[in-house]
């Protein structure tokens, strides 16, 4: 555990804070008023049934979308559009269909204006880091969803950015694969001194995974209640479910959120 | 295709049309159509003299300049108007306007405004080429999936790097197709042109062999030409299913 981490109560300070935040769509109006603090070096989930907007709030604080009104900073300055600080990982993956995996990889510094050789370098540690050493010159096309997953996520831990985004990473993905992710982001989290903004819509998932759960409800969508799950980061990975805290904390998400299931 | 069990090469049917083509001329039905064979004979005579050279050359230069335009200018165009709202409410009616226009009826004015020389003969032939390459590229675009455009701005893709490292190679199997169809159209653009505006390559042998009724000499280059257009095509769509693989996963 680094210093980042929870100790005795305390709250790391916010690495991304979204304050007041509005977006509508035409007529919809995805949220309204949001306002959630995303603290340092944790993993924070965004957990709500679709539609609900979490893709909205994501894209607004990566920069791809802007806000109706309100504002999201990003250690302490202000987003006005994407930025190195931030990197995303998309649910549908988003890789180049054209190019190797190492390409993919290495894309995001590419664009970022890394020489080849050096950027190559990188690709190749985070190639290895997430499993895929020997998938170098594979096509997306030749992999299955869960290494193309892999593909993405290196892309984004191969920029350094301080936050990464995740839309809703592992629902692409079966069952078993997802277990292993949600393993591995544990892992990384404690490894890799990032802030990590994490969407899904399985309770259990959020559970397992976070330091912090915002639970947000449907449209327009607002933050309904701010969950830390303390004692579950010190367990270890293969414990976590069948803890009694993991159990209760499950129960009582479910209970908040079952209203506005139809 | 299979016929009784043995499969046929690709293109088999042309043996059956040339077969066709050889009776109907043999039986001298119409001065119009000589055998095969006697065209055949003569292509083989005309191929290597100077004349027919120059020919060659001066339609390949015209063909190739305005090929080269018609990409160069309706890739982009294509890509911008795929991209860019306004780009595209404002030129569409254009191109589809020209994509169906008789161009012939336009060449007497391009005479007016470009002269009576080659620069006519290669804005013919792209004016030809042009539309389809821009409606394809754009279709091409309109296609591409809204998170790999994201994940470029989110890593921070300057709008050229965009447009060179994403959109360009997104709508790749769609541009590669409407340069396909746009390398044909020029074939025709290039043959009008040559008849119409000056009498030069093998417009203008189109045109001896035709006044002075040289008819297996007029089926010859005509042969010389669809080979032509048949290798370039075939070429365009090897290169085209080297894309297919991702045309499906964009
Ligand atoms: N580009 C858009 N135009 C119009 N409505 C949109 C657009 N994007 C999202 N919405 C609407 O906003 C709401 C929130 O969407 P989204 O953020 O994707 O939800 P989630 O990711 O929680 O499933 C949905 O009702 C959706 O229909
Ligand atoms: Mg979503």
């Amino acid at each position: 555990m680094d210093m980042h981490r929870t100790e005795a109560g305390g709250v790391p300070e916010p690495a991304v804070s979204a304050r007041r935040i509005s977006k509508t769509y035409g007529h919809v109006e995805a949220l309204r008023n949001l306002t959630l603090e995303f603290p340092r070096g944790q993993l924070t989930s965004l957990l709500g049934p679709s539609g609900c907007g979490k893709t909205t709030l994501l894209k607004i604080i990566a920069g791809l979308l802007e806000p109706t009104s309100g504002e999201v900073q990003v250690n302490g300055a202000p987003v006005t559009g994407p930025g190195p600080d931030r990197a995303f990982v998309f649910q549908d993956f988003a890789l180049l269909p054209w190019a190797s995996v190492l390409r993919n990889v290495a894309f995001g510094l590419e664009l970022r204006g890394v020489g080849r050789t050096e950027r190559e370098g990188i690709a190749e540690k985070y190639i290895r880091n997430v499993g895929l050493a020997g998938f170098e010159n594979n096509f997306p096309h030749e992999l299955s969803g869960g290494m193309r997953q892999r593909v993405g996520l290196a892309r984004a831990l191969a920029v350094d950015s301080q936050v990464l985004l995740m839309d809703e990473p592992f629902s692409a993905v079966d069952e078993q694969t997802r277990r292993k992710f949600q393993e591995d982001l544990l892992g990384l989290v404690a490894e890799e001194n990032k802030t990590f903004l994490f969407v899904t819509h399985s309770i259990e998932e959020a559970v397992y995974v976070s330091d912090q759960i915002a639970i947000l409800l449907p449209r327009p969508s607002r933050v309904s209640d701010v969950i830390r799950p303390s004692g579950l980061r010190a367990k270890d990975v293969a414990d976590i479910r069948r803890d009694p805290e993991y159990l209760d904390i499950v129960d009582q998400i479910w209970a908040s959120l079952r209203n506005y299931v139809e | 295709m299979n016929v009784l069990g043995i499969r046929l090469p690709g293109m088999s049917s042309l043996i059956l049309w040339g077969l066709l083509w050889e009776a109907v001329g043999q039986f001298g039905i119409s001065f119009f159509l000589p055998p095969l064979s006697a065209v055949v004979a003569t292509l083989y005579e005309i191929i290597g003299t100077p004349a027919f050279l120059k020919a060659l050359s001066e339609t390949a230069r015209a063909f190739l300049a305005g090929v080269f335009f018609a990409i160069a200018i309706g890739i982009p165009v294509g890509i911008l108007m795929g991209k860019n709202r306004l780009i595209d409410e404002l030129l569409l009616p254009w191109v589809n306007i020209f994509l169906s226009a008789p161009l012939t009826a336009l060449v007497p004015v391009l005479m007016v405004l470009f002269g009576f020389g080659l620069k006519s003969i290669i804005i013919t032939t792209s004016l030809f080429a042009i539309w389809i390459i821009i409606l394809n590229a754009r279709a091409g675009v309109m296609q591409i999936n809204r998170s790999l455009i994201e994940m470029a701005l989110s890593f921070g893709a300057s709008p050229w790097a965009a447009f060179t490292k994403i959109y360009f190679w997104a709508a790749l199997p769609e541009i590669l197709g409407g340069v396909r169809i746009g390398v044909i159209r020029a074939v025709k653009g290039v043959i009008i042109g040559q008849l119409l505006i000056s009498i030069v390559g093998f417009g203008a042998l189109f045109e001896l062999y035709s006044a002075n009724f040289l008819m297996s000499h007029f089926w010859a280059v005509l042969l010389v030409l669809f080979a032509l257009a048949f290798s370039i095509s075939e070429f365009l769509a090897y290169l085209e299913r080297r894309v297919d693989y991702y045309a499906a996963k964009r």
